[in-house]
């Protein structure tokens, strides 16, 4: 029942402190105009396609099963990082220190991005179930 | 899962029914000599004689989550219009009703319509609601507080009373720790404790909040990090009962004089503590698994023909 895959280009960043809110309109899910979920298999559909090789290099955190897969995430300085929510619950991304501003909440399917220009580690968790926590680590 | 007969066999019917058996239609309470008692809505052959002997009654409907839009519910907002049209169907109307929590899923302005314009409509005197954790994303709950809040305290909280008991509506979905437990904060607590301390302990008191007010299940997040101080103030009263929602089962705890209650989701079941991978719906609503969830015996009374009460339907 659920459309689950759904092939959304992500906006590029506008500059590399972009914060980007990628929330995707939940009326596409009600429009049936979507392809419906194969299996319980997670392709990559949300992700953008045209990551050119100009944009910063991104890096996916899937969040299943209330939990951010993987937990601790480290990347290189000027990573763009893409959380997507594939689970039936929403659930959001938040700075446990304010580092970055919080995501909207994020709806099945619907993704975040930040892009981490600076050396550190970055503790979150989801505003929703505080009991879900991640890690970025950038060098 | 659904006897209905061939005059009611129709798709919609019969969709909003099983609907209704998975979610829950909210509860009714009889206050009856100082002790608060709990019955499953829509059966009316249980409840008449405790409502015509009760003081006072009010439904207890939670966990709507408007704009959730996944199996096993497409229609949230229709099992939320069918559990408030067996309120309003009530030969004697509820004296209010209180949503505890979780009104929308995603705390947008048109979810807040859609739950506004439902709860309009239902036949009572008056509504109330507290917020969940899915009220208040974004914005600390400022868009639930301007139009569902109460002004009484610049917190939201607010106490009452009503029919010779006290009401106490606490909030412990803002300020989260990343315990995962909720959380009523330092402020919270001095109010409660003076709203609290002239009172005689003779006072039913009635303590509505949405994340549980006891330790249930720490490692999903189902308790309130300082639950245990408010509780060091209610002890002494002689009848205490603390009706809580966010976990979308009926789970109940009873500890001195204090009688906790958690209510069902009108839109989905969640699985029982530590039960699968985490709290998420339940997607696949068979007949087993939900009398497992929601412990019920027979699924029929939760449509409403063999109501048993809240203590009934304990899960071990
Ligand atoms: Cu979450």
């Amino acid at each position: 029942m659920n459309a689950r895959h759904r092939t959304v280009a992500l906006p590029r960043p506008l500059s590399r402190r972009r914060l980007m809110h990628e929330t995707l309109a939940a009326a596409l899910l009600a429009s049936g105009a979507l392809a419906a979920r194969a299996g319980p298999s997670y392709g990559g559909a949300a992700k953008p396609e045209a990551v050119a090789a100009t944009d910063p290099q991104t890096k996916a955190v899937d969040i299943k099963n209330f939990a951010f897969v993987p937990a601790t995430l480290t990347v290189a300085v000027g990573t763009r990082v893409v959380w997507t929510n594939r689970d039936d619950e929403a659930h959001l991304v938040a700075s446990s220190d304010g580092a970055f501003k919080a995501s909207p909440a994020m709806d099945t399917d619907d993704s975040f991005a930040f892009v981490f220009d600076k050396p550190g580690t970055y503790a979150y968790f989801c505003a929703i179930h505080p009991m879900m926590r991640g890690t970025i680590v950038v060098r | 899962m659904s006897n209905d007969n061939a005059a009611n066999d129709v798709p919609g019917r019969r969709r909003i029914l099983k609907c209704m058996a998975a979610a829950g239609a909210g509860t009714l309470w009889l206050m009856n000599g100082g002790v608060l008692k709990a019955y499953a809505m829509g059966d009316e052959a249980s409840a008449a004689q405790a409502a015509a002997d009760a003081s006072f009654s009010f439904v207890q409907v939670s966990d709507s989550h408007i704009g959730f839009k996944h199996e096993p519910n497409m229609d949230v907002a229709g099992t939320l219009a069918a559990a408030l049209a067996r309120i309003s169907a009530r030969p004697t109307p509820p004296d209010f009703v209180v949503h505890t929590g979780d009104l929308t899923h995603l705390s947008r302005p048109d979810e807040f319509d859609t739950v506004a314009q439902l709860m309009q409509g239902v036949k009572t005197q008056r509504v109330l609601f507290i917020p969940g954790e899915h009220d208040v994303i974004g914005d600390n709950g400022a868009a639930f507080f301007q139009r569902f809040g109460q002004k009484q305290n610049a917190g939201g909280w607010y106490s009452f009373d009503y029919g010779g008991a006290h009401f106490v509506a606490l909030i412990n979905v803002l300020n989260l720790k990343s315990n995962g437990l909720g959380y009523l904060g330092e402020d919270q607590l001095a109010w409660l404790k003076k709203d609290l301390a002239g009172r005689s302990a003779e006072t039913p008191i009635v303590v509505f909040g949405h994340m549980p007010l006891w330790p249930l299940y720490a490692a999903w997040g189902w308790g309130t990090e300082d639950s245990g101080e408010a509780m060091t103030y209610l002890k002494r009263f002689g009848s205490v009962t603390v009706l809580n929602g966010h976990i979308h089962q009926i789970q109940q705890k009873v500890e001195g004089t204090v009688t906790f209650h958690t209510a069902r989701s009108t839109a989905y079941p969640q699985p029982a503590p530590g039960v699968g991978t985490g709290p998420g719906p339940l997607k696949d609503l068979g007949t087993r698994q939900l009398k497992a969830y929601l412990g019920i015996r027979d699924v029929q009374h939760v449509q409403g023909q063999d109501a048993v009460t809240v203590a009934d339907e304990v899960l071990a």
